[in-house]
């Protein structure tokens, strides 16, 4: 009896463990994460960093054009502002154009994406690219195609922040 | 039969790759296998208005190029089997035009070059045909604003993306002997293993490269041993690894007979993410360098499988899942040369 038990148990471990083989997980199984060690790792805080220090950068450039048009052209803090846009949105056009601005752009990501120059940058790499089709189906209609939602989610929240405002100072008064 | 297993095509007559043509961009150009192109461009322009004209150009002069060689014209090709990635096939059709071979116009993403190849073979080898030319194209610039954004747009990609390569290649089948000899061919079926990233398509790919592999041993009871290379299309150095990890699952180890023509057409330091792709990308490294390492008997029998990635933005942003296909044909080198 003994000794048939042993039998049946070594029999049962046996199959257990060629049931383990058969049922080894492949990658396909889970695709999404037996694959994540393959793929490489976004570094976020150089890729933070670097957008730090370029849009930094670009930040201290409209800085020191707006104190350019202060002390040279005497415009005022208020009036400024207009000027110093201008100038940036014209640089960053230039460098679009010159096949610039794409290489800073994989260089610093955010950095030059959130100033107003990224702004520019997807406006006239939009009308380069859209040249071929004509001046008004293609650069017309496709200007805005990634300066579109900017804009868009830019005057709702402006609408809704003032009507916030707008019921806040009711209350308050 | 021709019909071997499940997906594999054995071609019963002596089928022969006897010509190919092979047009690149700047990038290409500069790569690595440079010296194995037959026209190169300094200019992603190629001389042209537009990018879309500036592909068709290299699909046309991969053709003219790939006749010239055998000094053959248009009136000498039965059926001209072509694709790339633009919408509607578009520089197919007006190479075709151009050329005015009648056309049977094919669309297999990245996976054209062997798709176009496997039917043309199969048509040869029916009878249908005596001469056909397989054809495919891709352009950085025209790739870029069709499937992401404008090409001078300043948006960060990760590590992840590949580069469409520019280039066109073409290739000329018959009966008639020459170098080398178009023996099998395995059609892939459509993968999706969920992955939804566009900058990532090497993951989404391997799943379908491995696929094909797998199913080409199986239908011809067969092994890694029995080539000298084996090489995907353009599953980069994110889906090399995972390719070779899910074949090693099921008993094939590829080992260093394996490559990826997305990482043997640029050198490392030119700045192509994960490495490179597209429709040129297999048909370019296989018509130009591999062809050549056949013929000089350096490779005797490879498989190339083509890896495509069935990509639509719209859906896409509709949150589906990226499809994938991978199609394969076997080359084998001729004994006795030429």
């Amino acid at each position: 009896m003994d000794l048939f038990c042993k039998i049946t148990y070594s029999y049962i471990l046996h199959a257990r463990s060629e049931h383990k083989v058969a049922t080894k997980k492949k990658i396909k199984d889970d695709y999404k994460n037996s694959i994540k060690k393959y793929q490489p790792k976004p570094r976020y805080f150089i890729n933070c960093l670097k957008a730090f220090l370029v849009g930094g950068a670009i930040c201290c450039v409209g800085q020191g054009i707006q104190n350019f048009y202060m002390t040279v052209f005497h415009f005022s803090e208020k009036d400024v502002g207009n000027p110093t846009v201008a100038t940036l949105i014209l640089i960053s056009a230039l460098l679009t154009g010159f096949g610039l601005y794409d290489k800073l752009g994989q260089f610093a990501g955010a950095g030059s994406a959130v100033p107003v120059t990224g702004f520019a940058n997807s406006m006239t790499s939009a009308a380069m690219e859209y040249k071929s089709e004509g001046i008004v189906l293609g650069i017309a209609t496709n200007m805005f195609k990634l300066a579109g939602s900017v804009i868009v989610f830019g005057a709702v929240s402006a609408y809704i922040v003032g009507i916030i405002r707008y019921f806040f100072r009711l209350t308050i008064s | 039969m021709r019909l071997v297993g499940k997906q594999t095509w054995v071609y019963k007559n002596q089928i022969y790759l006897n010509s190919t043509g092979t047009a690149v961009g700047p990038k290409e150009g500069q790569g690595p296998l440079g010296a194995s192109f037959d026209i190169k461009y300094d200019d992603l322009h190629c001389g042209e208005d537009s990018w879309e004209l500036a592909e068709r150009r290299l699909m046309v002069e991969s053709v003219d190029s790939c006749l010239q060689k055998v000094n053959l014209t248009n009136d000498d090709i039965d059926f001209f089997l072509a694709g790339d990635l633009l919408n509607q096939n578009v520089t197919t059709n007006y190479t075709a035009r151009h050329h005015q071979i009648p056309l049977i116009c094919m669309f297999g993403a990245c996976s054209t070059s062997m798709e176009t190849l496997a039917v043309g073979s199969a048509l040869v080898d029916a009878g249908f045909a005596n001469r056909i030319l397989a054809s495919t194209s891709s352009h950085n610039a025209t790739a870029e604003r069709q499937f992401r954004y404008p090409t001078e747009y300043g948006g960060q990609k990760p590590d992840s993306a590949t580069f469409t390569a520019t280039g066109g290649g073409t290739a000329l089948v018959s009966k008639e002997k020459g170098p080398i000899r178009i023996t099998s061919a395995t059609i892939g079926r459509v993968m999706d293993l969920g992955i939804t990233n566009p900058f990532d398509m090497g993951s989404a790919m391997a799943p379908a490269a491995a696929d094909t592999i797998i199913r080409h041993f199986k239908d011809l009871n067969i092994n890694q041993d029995e080539y000298d290379l084996i090489v995907t299309g353009d599953l980069s150095g994110v889906g090399s690894p995972i390719l070779k990890e899910m074949v090693k699952e099921e008993g094939y180890d590829l080992g260093n007979k394996y490559n990826d023509c997305g990482l043997m057409l640029y050198h490392s330091d030119q700045e192509v993410f994960a490495g490179g792709s597209g429709c040129a990308c297999s048909a370019i490294v296989t018509y130009g360098h591999i062809v050549k390492e056949l013929i000089s008997g350096n490779l005797n029998k490879v498989f190339i499988v083509a890896t495509g990635a069935l990509l639509s933005p719209t859906m896409i942003q509709q949150k589906e899942t990226i499809p994938t296909i991978a199609h394969g044909v076997v080359l084998e080198r001729v004994q006795g040369g030429e």
